[in-house]
């Protein structure tokens, strides 16, 4: 397959659009080659090269600089063996169905699909050649998300059947291993058939890598009445770029819940894009970003309702210390057809440091005149009482500072189903902002 | 109970502390003796919460003269925590609300810094449940609360009667109740009263910071103080509190004024 990458398909209109489309022209040679989705992958490459790629004149990347991004090569992926006892701190044995992708390509050693429950099928590429819920997705054509289609080595494709309920979450571990920055295109497929219900666990790591950029894209199809309890976490190495979309449609009655961590990553954008496409769905976005030295970490999410009688809600935290820089936008649009809507959004920032920073940006577009929408942010510093009634029981400073925090973080990973990785994100957390 | 003999807890001499550079101590002296119980009463302004805040180490406020000695050491030397560990515990008047943290793990982590300090062994999970459900029991409280979020979405009386919780665990010698009555129905009065008159041991000692005289009868002290524009104009017994709860504050400073004036 050869698909010529043509940086002159748009006339840029300055140096610095030209520099984009360079840089685009630069990732799409990255590309692995594949076989198969030749048309899927090839009508996603000419949409990425017709977007180009945002700067911060965009409103979208306005808080954002993608401007170190942009002044990085990076090196295709390549296929690296990894032995088991190197992902060993990242196994949930809670999880006992497991699909590791290392550089975006599929791991079978690493990964444990045997005795699958009854009514969960896992597959790949190669086991099921095309695909055609892929890219069937809400948000496609931005030109990230089309970059993945367009670059993907391989795709986890989860589907679970019709009326079956999988008990024990899925664990769905995406890594990046190597010494030499690498641009990986990990990307998820999830359907969930008419009355199902799952509970999945996407997680973004590194594995002796610095710099490299994840570029990843994961589709969720909720079927009528079906349930998912999705929680991605994304804890890049510090140095890695992370852009992630998860893009979501529900059927009518379904319920879909989303914990997202973030963690990692010198600069991290994901964007949570979900349509109800019918009425009576339930909607629950949560978040806790984490940002620290000079990271920054960007949220952006797209909630659109299209029918009636539908509940959503959303809380989004973000701890943010030192010289970083948290963004939160997030849009919930509301139309006309949307009657009985009852939304709620909540944004609340934890600044550690004065030189910290958030933008946070509530974007409720209504339509519809019988909806229950409310929405808030507020932004503080920890409070000098909270910490003075800790120390008069006996906590010194920092334990008094480290368990204030604690309580903030808990109220999003607490939602994680697994205990020990609630542990093991917890202290994560803590030991960054030590 | 007045005990002859007994070591002095906590010596208060000339005390002088500010807030925001605005005097609010001008001259405090206070002596408590292990088994006694006092009372400071006096009206809004006069001091009290700030002297009791001033015992704990608030950073908010800082002390310009006087010393503080407590069990024979510099009490202001030592950070809130110390002091806390050493022994002196304050009730807060506006208990904290802290989302996300259990009040069981709160307690748990509150408990064992004491444990640390006094050289003895962390008690394990297992071991502090047993430990907290037995002292539930002192303030009549339902073991729901020990799962949700200290203080959050507690009731004013709930409120109180955890901060007397953390005060059976944490058994101090010297116990500082801010304002405990407070907003408090009779029921929830007699409980927390009930739970002080518990705690009060011949080796420790309580010191009371009250507006109301109410509060007295069901925690009778030995010592009444009466406080205003910052130091303690007068002292007796509880029957003291009684002549107060009749005559209004104004009787103590027209005395005081007359005293002054011969």
């Amino acid at each position: 397959m050869t698909v010529e990458v043509n940086p002159e398909a748009i006339a840029p209109s300055s140096s610095a659009a030209q520099d984009r489309q360079a840089y685009l022209a630069h990732l799409l040679v990255q590309r692995p080659s594949m076989n198969g989705l030749d048309e899927v992958r090839d009508r996603a490459l000419s949409i990425a090269q017709e977007r180009g790629l945002p700067s911060h004149r965009d409103e979208d990347w306005r808080f954002t600089d993608l401007s170190a991004l942009y002044q990085t090569s990076f090196t295709a992926p390549t296929s690296t063996a990894l032995a088991l006892q190197d992902i060993d701190a990242f196994i949930l044995a809670e999880a006992p169905v497991r699909l590791v992708f290392v550089n975006g390509f599929f791991a079978p050693d690493l990964s444990a699909t045997d005795n699958l429950p009854a009514g969960l099928s896992v597959s790949t590429l190669a086991d099921v050649g095309n695909l055609v819920e892929l890219g069937q997705q809400p948000g496609m054509t931005e030109v990230f998300t089309a970059l993945n289609t367009a670059s993907f080595a391989d795709v986890a494709l989860l589907r679970i059947a019709k009326n079956q309920v999988i008990e024990a979450p899925i664990h769905l571990l995406f890594l990046t291993t190597g010494d030499t920055p690498i641009i990986t295109s990990p990307r998820g497929l999830v359907v969930a058939e008419a009355n199902s219900a799952a509970t999945l666990i996407e997680e973004y790591v590194a594995v002796k890598a610095d710099s490299y950029f994840t570029n990843a894209v994961t589709e969720v199809c909720l079927g009528q009445n079906a349930q998912l309890h999705h929680h991605r976490i994304q804890r890049e190495a510090k140095t890695a770029f992370h852009i992630g979309k998860t893009a979501v449609s529900q059927d009518r009655d379904s319920r879909y819940a989303l914990t997202s961590l973030s963690l990692g990553g010198q600069m991290s954008r994901h964007n949570p894009m979900v349509v109800p496409t019918a009425g009576q769905t339930d909607t629950t976005l949560n978040g806790l970003t984490l940002a620290v030295d000079k990271q920054v970490a960007d949220t952006h999410s797209d909630l659109s309702f299209t029918g009636p009688h539908c509940t959503a809600q959303q809380l989004h935290k973000c701890i943010v210390d030192d010289r970083a820089r948290a963004v939160f936008n997030g849009k919930i649009f509301v139309p006309k057809l949307a009657q009985q809507t009852n939304a709620s959004q909540l944004s609340r920032n934890l600044l550690l440091s004065t030189k910290a920073r958030v933008d946070t940006k509530p974007q409720l577009e209504i339509i519809a005149d019988d909806v229950k929408c409310a929405h808030g942010a507020t932004v503080s510093q920890l409070d000098d009482e909270e910490v003075f009634y800790l120390q008069s029981r006996g906590l010194d400073h920092n334990s008094a500072c480290d368990l204030l925090v604690e309580g903030f973080a808990s109220e999003i990973i607490d939602q994680l189903p697994i205990a020990e990785q609630r542990q093991t994100l917890l202290n994560a957390v803590l030991s960054q902002i030590r | 109970m007045i005990i002859e003999n007994s070591d002095v807890i906590l010596s208060v001499r000339n005390l002088t502390a500010d807030v925001d550079e605005t005097p609010i101590l001008k001259g405090l002296n206070l002596e408590i003796k292990a088994g006694e119980i006092h009372a400071i009463m006096g009206p809004n302004g006069s001091g009290k919460s700030t002297f009791s805040k001033v015992l704990a180490g608030h950073p908010a406020y800082t002390v310009t003269g006087g010393e503080v000695i407590y069990k024979g050491q510099n009490l202001l030397e030592l950070e809130p925590e110390e002091r806390s560990r050493s022994g002196v515990f304050l009730a807060f008047q506006y208990p904290l609300e802290i989302p996300g943290v259990s009040n069981l793990d709160f307690l748990r982590v509150s408990y064992n810094s004491k444990r640390q300090h006094e050289g003895l062994e962390e008690l394990d999970a297992f071991d502090f449940d047993d430990l907290v459900r037995e002292r539930l029991d002192v303030v009549k409280m339902d073991p729901a609360f020990l799962d949700r979020s200290v203080n959050e979405g507690f009731s004013g009386g709930e409120k109180k009667r955890n901060e007397i919780l953390q005060m059976a665990l944490l058994e101090p010698t010297l116990a500082i109740l801010d304002e405990t009555d407070s907003g408090l129905d009779i029921d929830a009065l007699k409980i927390v009263a009930n739970g002080v008159n518990q705690l009060a041991e011949p080796d420790n000692a309580t010191l009371m910071i009250t507006h109301y005289q109410r509060l007295l009868d069901y925690i009778v002290p030995d010592f009444v103080h009466v406080m205003a524009e910052g130091k303690i104009l007068t002292t007796g017994g509880k029957e003291l509190a009684q002549e107060l709860e009749a005559k209004g504050y104004d009787w103590v400073k027209a005395e005081d004024a007359a005293e002054v004036a011969v």
